[in-house]
């Protein structure tokens, strides 16, 4: 049974719809990558999850927390939820941590929250999660703020609060974007580390496909507030079915050293990811999509095809070979 | 943090010494010698003579602005030569008037700031924060004198309630009290008004940072992160308009007092610029100079204290 | 909201009128009713203060003892005051006293403090580092302290009052100048014109001043009512407009020995004062939102 499960949620600003009837499940010990450009509503519905969207945001559906629906749950329960059940990493620690609390107290209130721990007990046990993300001398370190840390360290924070309560889900939007690339690798590790330790379900929110092949069992695709497909790490990125998720394939490929795309052609997405709100009707990829038709006018339902789900009226066939001589320049 | 305190302290002293130089230009340099002034423009030349004389006044300029140092410095200011009094005494006895109204005046101004601002910042977007932003647009745009002929109408006119003017002096400090409310109302009125829109300002923003959804995400109440993570920093920039309005109250005392004839700093100054008691505005106004200067270096150091940010870039 | 529906563009921060055609200019306006109403109000005093120029219906200084503190009646609209003056026309006269102090002081301390800001964003260095000490020196200087001071020193007069404020608010001009300046000198089409040598005063005229005039014109608009706020309480004080001129702050603190006998004496140039700032504080807020609408929450 899965610990997360999220039924046809949505999200809209208003009368405009961001988030379009979104489902999928997590299960413990899971890692499963989000990926899509940025405006294509991730972040949005990570948010949604933790009952967390900005004002003027409302959300519709059901998030199954462990069978419990939160979106009909009181603020109370969900209170005691947050950073305990399932708790969320941001992408900019520097911002996201609060500028004028010693990082110390701010991993420690975490627990003060969710486990009554007084002052001392809760210092205690976060100088112990400081060393679990391999920050050294906690005692040195619990008395800085966040401007005297570096971004791994800061990030490294963000992930012993999230993971203070051992949470059984782990939403972690972007969560490397921010540092360094040759920190990238370690906080990745890190983060694998910990989620198979408390054997935690892990959404891991990213538009860089190298992170998600390193990290993930399974890929969800998102483009212009809808899920347009998902399978397995392996075959999605071998065989993309949906030209949208073949089309960041080919341009990931492309920058990576070991492409074999056609020197001098960078392959890229035709345009770019329009404003929130000025998708086209039906499939939203279809104004950029160079297999779109008519039928494209009518948003397609998610089937099952070969060993993905795909919502495409005309996905691209198995053996198309390379993925990015695919899709034209 | 000693390194910068030190820093700032000179920094105040070298204003403090700037500002005796303009006050005793602007006093003894600008046209007509100070006792022509004093004595008005039917004066004999004997007796200018003579005043000049007594006052010292006959001495080279920069004899006379060290004279004038050393008053300051060592607080003995000499004694007026209108009011016969000492000037120290008489400004001291001012303060006991100004000092309690600023005081009273500020607390009222962040009674009305906190709640107005928070509610302005929750609200926003609604009828209540916007009726809270009209409210506090409107206060801005009452001088103070506007506003205290207004409360001198509403209470003592029309309801009888608390005096209109004058102020029985400390021993009696019920009355006392009593006599200094509209005035403090008046000042705190619009100190609230223009101190709630930094507080719905800082507020709001607070409430749009980033880590105040992290505090959300770790499991806290909207009223706990807001108490915990939010009111530390929205305060940093209250903190520094507080100070500065608080600068601008003591000038606003100055103007409150004469509408409401109390006998306090602003008055004093008043009547002796009436007087021509030139020696005495030129205390009066280093005086209070001094005070804004002050002021402002305490506020720039306490933000330094509030902002952990700040102290270690120092 | 959602990540990509921001649309970033990098300009300097200060708002610029822009080369805005005037259909997108006047439904910025209308979009904007703060701004519009403190429009109106402004304009209400300048024309108010026009009139009164021309016609006022009983002359302002026209003393009448017989009908002193008559109350409102048909014949003297507002009333009279105690030597049987016209409150009206003394109301609406009182109009030129604030729009010549107001202009005055904007005028003093833009004069003053655009060039020393330009000259401070321009040379920088220690030169520029002086000019903003001395605008810090001044500006801890209370501005009505120093009204008080000059007015003690030369005696009381509107000119000699709005002297005082202009040149105390000179600082507000030089640090707004200094810093939108700063912004559009280091952009590159300026660093291009310094290049082929073209003249510091050319490029400040062709390409400075346009581009930093709309964050000038909303200060001046803010100084306006600080200036006239200013100069109510100096003549309220005794020490601006000489008696018998009418303004606003003289003719409140006559009515204050009345107010047993004519609460409205004090109110109509209360309520004269009071829409005069708060259409200035509108204007002033609002014209940041017609300028730049991206400014707008």
């Amino acid at each position: 049974m899965p610990v997360l499960s999220v039924r046809d949620l949505s999200v809209r600003a208003g009368d405009l719809p961001l988030v379009h009837g979104v489902s999928f499940d997590l299960s413990a010990g899971e890692r499963v990558g989000l990926i899509g450009e940025s405006g294509s509503g991730k972040s949005l519905t990570a948010l949604a999850v933790m009952g967390l969207l900005g004002k003027g945001l409302t959300a519709q559906g059901q998030v199954l927390f462990e069978g419990q629906d939160l979106m009909s749950t009181t603020e109370k329960r969900r209170c005691q939820l947050r950073g305990n059940g399932l708790s969320m990493v941001f992408q900019e620690p520097m911002t996201a941590l609060n500028p004028t609390m010693r990082v110390g107290r701010q991993i420690g209130e975490v627990l003060r929250v969710h486990r009554n721990l007084g002052k001392r007990a809760a210092r205690e046990q976060a100088r112990g999660l400081m060393e679990r993300v391999d920050i050294p001398d906690p005692v040195h370190y619990e008395r800085h703020y966040p401007h005297q840390l570096s971004g791994g360290q800061r990030q490294r924070i963000m992930l012993a609060m999230a993971t203070a309560c051992e949470p059984s889900v782990i939403l972690a939007d972007e969560p490397t974007t921010a540092l360094d690339v040759t920190v990238q690798s370690r906080m990745l590790e890190l983060m694998r580390k910990l989620v198979a330790e408390q054997n935690s379900a892990l959404l891991l929110i990213t538009h860089d496909l190298a992170v998600v092949s390193e990290m993930s069992d399974r890929i969800l695709t998102m483009y212009g507030g809808h899920i347009v497909e998902s399978g397995s790490t392996k075959s999605l990125l071998d065989h993309p079915r949906h030209p949208y998720t073949s089309a960041l394939v080919a341009t990931s490929n492309a920058v990576t050293v070991d492409s074999k795309a056609p020197a001098g052609a960078l392959p890229m997405i035709e345009g770019s990811v329009p404003a929130t709100g000025q998708f086209p009707t039906g499939c939203p990829f279809r104004d950029r999509c160079p297999r779109a038709d008519e039928k494209c006018a009518v948003m397609p339902p998610l089937e099952p095809l070969g060993d993905q789900v795909v919502a495409c009226w005309h996905p691209v066939p198995e053996n198309a070979g390379d993925p990015a001589s695919r899709v034209g320049a | 943090m000693i390194r910068f305190t030190a820093r700032r302290l000179a920094i105040v002293i070298a204003s403090l010494f700037a500002s005796t130089l303009i006050v005793f230009a602007i006093l003894a340099v600008l046209p007509g010698s100070t006792a022509q002034v004093i004595l008005g423009t039917q004066a004999t030349p004997d007796s200018v003579r003579a005043l000049n004389q007594q006052l010292g006044l006959d001495k080279p300029l920069w004899q006379q602005y060290g004279n004038w140092l050393q008053q300051l410095v060592t607080g003995n200011l000499g004694t007026s030569y209108i009011s016969q009094q000492q000037i120290g005494e008489q400004i001291t006895q001012a303060l006991r008037v100004t000092g309690p109204l600023v005081l009273f005046g500020m607390l009222i101004g962040l009674a009305i700031a906190f709640p107005a601002g928070i509610i302005g910042a929750l609200r926003s977007g609604q009828r209540s924060g916007a009726l809270v932003g009209a409210a506090s647009q409107v206060g801005i745009a009452i001088p103070t004198f506007v506003g205290g002929i207004l409360l001198i109408i509403i209470f003592p006119v029309k309801l009888h309630l608390l005096p209109a003017s004058g102020f029985p002096g400390w021993s009696n400090p019920g009355q006392a009290i009593e006599s200094l409310i509209l005035p403090a109302v008046t000042l705190g009125l619009v100190e609230g008004a223009i101190i709630s829109r930094y507080v719905r300002a800082s507020i709001s923003e607070v409430l749009q940072s980033d880590y105040l959804r992290t505090a959300r995400a770790k499991g806290l109440t909207p009223g706990q992160a807001l108490r915990r993570h939010g009111l530390r920093n929205a305060l940093i920039p209250i903190v520094t308009v507080v100070g500065l309005e608080l600068t601008g109250l003591i000038i606003g005392a100055i103007v409150v007092e004469n509408v409401f004839t109390l006998p306090g700093l602003g008055q004093l100054l008043l009547q002796s610029v009436a007087n021509r008691d030139l020696l005495m505005v030129r205390d009066i106004v280093m005086i209070v100079a001094a005070a804004v200067l002050i002021i402002n270096m305490l506020v720039d150091l306490s933000y330094r204290v509030l902002d952990p940010r700040v102290m270690s870039r120092v | 909201m959602s990540e990509g529906a921001v649309a970033l563009t990098l300009e300097p921060e200060g708002v610029s009128l822009g080369r805005a055609d005037d259909q997108s200019l006047r439904r910025r306006w209308a979009a904007s009713p703060s701004a519009l109403i403190g429009l109106i109000l402004v304009l209400l005093v300048f024309v108010t203060a026009l009139i009164s120029l021309v016609w006022t219906p009983y002359p302002p200084l026209a003393v009448d003892p017989a009908h002193n503190l008559s109350g409102m009646s048909s014949s003297h609209l507002l009333g009279t005051d105690q030597y049987g003056r016209d409150v009206l026309s003394r109301v609406m006269s009182s109009a030129q006293i604030t729009v010549y102090a107001g202009a005055l002081a904007v005028f003093i301390a833009a004069l003053i403090g655009i060039p020393a800001g330009l000259y401070a964003a321009w040379r920088g260095g220690a030169p520029g580092e002086a000019v903003l000490r001395l605008a810090d020196l001044i500006y801890a200087f209370p501005a009505l302290l120093a009204a008080i001071t000059l007015s003690a020193a030369i005696g009381a007069s509107t000119t000699t009052a709005m002297i005082a404020i202009g040149i105390a608010y000179t600082p507000v001009f030089i640090r707004v100048t200094r810093s939108n300046a700063l912004l559009v000198l280091s952009s590159e089409y300026i660093l291009a014109a310094r290049s082929y040598g073209r003249r510091p005063l050319a490029i400040m005229r062709r390409h400075v001043l346009p581009n930093i005039s709309a964050t000038i014109i909303i200060q001046m608009t803010l100084l306006f009512s600080l200036a006239i706020l200013a100069e109510a309480a100096l003549d309220y004080l005794g020490l601006g407009t000489n008696p018998p001129t009418a303004s606003w702050g003289n003719m409140l603190q006559d009515s204050q020995n009345y107010l047993n006998k004519d609460v409205m004496l004090s109110v109509w140039p209360g309520v004269a004062i009071f829409l005069t700032v708060l259409g200035s504080n509108l204007l002033g807020d609002g014209l940041g939102d017609v300028f730049d609408p991206r400014r707008k929450r």
